[in-house]
């Protein structure tokens, strides 16, 4: 057998490449088939949803939009008010650990003082520390505090999450040179001019990238509010989804199913519109620790 | 070196508006309910003003508790699984993806897609699925710990393969050309590329990827509640109760919230062994990825 020629190979190569991407593309299928799921048996009567989970509606089972309108007021919540929420918390939370931890990292990587190298140390401490080992005091703190509301629980997701956000923005400002606020400075910008107008234009890249994170990890985290929130009057999305589900007794699959369709549309939509960054952003915040 | 100093002089007269909030926040959001954590630890209480000192006695129960032990090792066998499968076949996916094939960047997008979706929703789609399955043979995830543990699994690795492909895949990008180049001029097989040359260049993505899996896998919370619950349960010759499907953190959470007040100083000490095993993680990391700077 002779060497196959250099067409050959360049044939047999690309016919490979064909092949793995079919392959690739059955398993993406089968990759969003849970949420294909999800979309048919919100359309289903809440008996089909466990008997036949996997049949698209038919005559029989199809309900039209009744799941979503039994949804919107499920276990005597509105869906709306959750929804309210969930953007109040995620918004203020992520609006305040961008504004105060890019700041506070300005100010330990240029300052540098033993104060606030104990700051800084004590952040990345908190990164390895797990949620339950604060979660009961830290509950009790914000009640007494009165964090337990929609609009003063970001103080308590600055607190618990400074500790990421800091440790990215410090790793960040140290790459900034010193002579661009240097030049700042002898043109006679004050220290809070100097941050405002030129360090934090240049952290732009690190913001979205930490924006990015705390928006995914507020808007999904369901313990920290459920244990701090007053539940009665407050839920967001994750705890309302869990209340009804975990609630003994019948559940209608269905409504549910409408919920978590409804619930998750909005996450699609953010991911599609900013893939680019998400992706950064996340690949980003790996490199911790 | 006058002009940095005047700035820094200048810089420090504003700490208290550069520093006070994020510091006032992370004292409330954390440094004082850790401390105040660590001292009930050593109470016996049921809410913190009616706390009263009894020394390390919780420990002494946390450890003795079965249905700690137990939620240990399946925590430690879930970890553990999981890590070896996310990491297998986010590395499969990530190499695979930087061949140049056509449409990478779709495949990218679906992959990473369910990273977005939170836990309890995803404990709640995939209950839904497995038990649509399980239904033709009347059973349901609740009742068997086998089904329960690999629908965990399958729940981890639908998660997590698409994250850590992501950083998979901007550690094989940055594989130096030269030696691909070096490694099929000297007549190196594909295995003997990728074993010799791709995954040692790749490894501080793995050290990463792995670490993360690992501690993603100890801390898991909200899917563990949402898929099973714990369930099922079995009832010990004592008359106490193990949740066979339970992970650590659920089981810290039920002994805080679900046995009674009477417990959670109990829970509270096993919290902070939960906090040390996981810390100690981060440690080991730590170390580990120093170390391998320092022979770089």
């Amino acid at each position: 057998m002779g060497k196959p020629n250099k067409e050959q190979t360049l044939a047999t190569e690309r016919r490979r490449k064909t092949i793995l991407s079919v392959v690739l593309a059955i398993i993406c299928i089968i990759y969003v088939m849970p949420v294909l799921a999800v979309v048919i048996n919100s359309f289903k009567a809440n008996t089909f949803v466990k008997t036949a989970t996997f049949a698209l509606p038919n005559a029989q089972s199809f309900v039209g939009w009744d799941n979503f309108v039994t949804g919107m007021t499920f276990g005597n919540y509105a869906f709306f008010d959750t929804v309210k929420y969930s953007v109040i918390i995620t918004v203020l939370s992520t609006a305040l650990i961008l504004i105060f931890c890019s700041m506070a990292a300005w100010y330990i990587a240029r300052v540098d003082s033993i104060f606030c190298k104990i700051v800084y140390y004590l952040c990345i401490f908190s990164m390895v520390v797990p949620f339950q080992m604060v979660m009961f005091t830290l509950s009790k703190t914000a009640d007494t505090l009165k964090l337990n509301t929609p609009w003063t629980i970001p103080i308590v997701y600055l607190g618990f999450g400074a500790g990421l956000a800091i440790f990215m923005f410090v790793g960040f400002v140290k790459s900034i040179p010193l002579e661009i606020e240097e030049a700042a400075a002898i043109d006679g910008c004050g220290p809070i001019r100097t941050f405002f107008s030129v360090v934090l234009p240049m952290l732009k890249p690190t913001l979205i990238s930490v924006g990015i994170l705390e928006i995914m990890w507020v808007w999904n985290d369901y313990l920290l509010p459920v244990l701090v929130l007053d539940i009665n009057k407050y839920r967001t999305i994750p705890i309302h989804i869990q209340y009804l589900r975990g609630s003994y007794g019948t559940v209608d699959l269905g409504a549910t199913m409408a919920l978590i369709l409804l619930s998750i549309i909005p996450v699609i939509v953010f991911y599609l519109a900013c893939q680019k960054h998400i992706i950064k952003g996340v690949a980003a915040g790996a490199v911790k620790g | 070196m006058a002009v940095r100093n005047s700035i820094r002089t200048a810089t420090r007269r504003w700490s208290w508006l550069f520093l006070g909030p994020v510091v006032a926040a992370f004292v409330i959001g954390f440094v004082w309910p850790f401390i105040q954590g660590i001292y009930l630890s050593f109470c016996q209480f049921k809410t913190i003003s009616d706390a009263q000192f009894i020394g390390p006695g919780n420990y002494g129960k946390a450890l003795a508790d079965i249905s700690f032990q137990h939620s240990f090792w399946y925590t430690a066998l879930t970890a553990l699984v999981s890590l070896v499968l996310i990491n297998v076949l986010a590395f499969a996916v990530a190499y695979v993806l930087t061949q140049n094939i056509k449409g990478s960047n779709i495949f990218r997008t679906v992959f990473f897609m369910p990273n977005l979706i939170g836990g309890i929703v995803l404990g709640y789609i995939w209950s839904m699925i497995f038990d649509g399955i399980l239904a033709a043979y009347n059973t349901s995830i609740l009742l068997n710990t086998a089904y329960g543990f690999w629908g965990l699994i399958i729940l981890m690795c639908w998660q997590q393969v698409g994250y850590m492909m992501i950083i998979y895949i901007a550690g094989l990008q940055a594989v130096p050309e030269d030696m691909l180049e070096a490694a099929k001029i000297d007549g190196a097989t594909k295995l003997q590329t990728l074993f010799k040359v791709i995954i040692p260049n790749v490894m501080p993505s793995i050290t990463i990827c792995v670490f993360l899996s690992l501690t993603n896998g100890f801390k898991l919370f909200d899917q563990n509640l949402a898929l099973t619950g714990g369930l099922p349960y079995i009832i010990q010759p004592d008359g106490s109760t193990v949740n066979t499907t339970e992970m650590l953190a659920l089981n810290i959470y039920n002994t805080f919230y679900t046995s009674g007040a009477g417990t959670r100083g109990v829970a509270q000490a096993k919290a902070v062994l939960f906090f040390i095993l996981v810390a100690g993680m981060g440690l080991a990391q730590l170390a580990y990825t120093r170390k391998r700077e320092v022979q770089q």
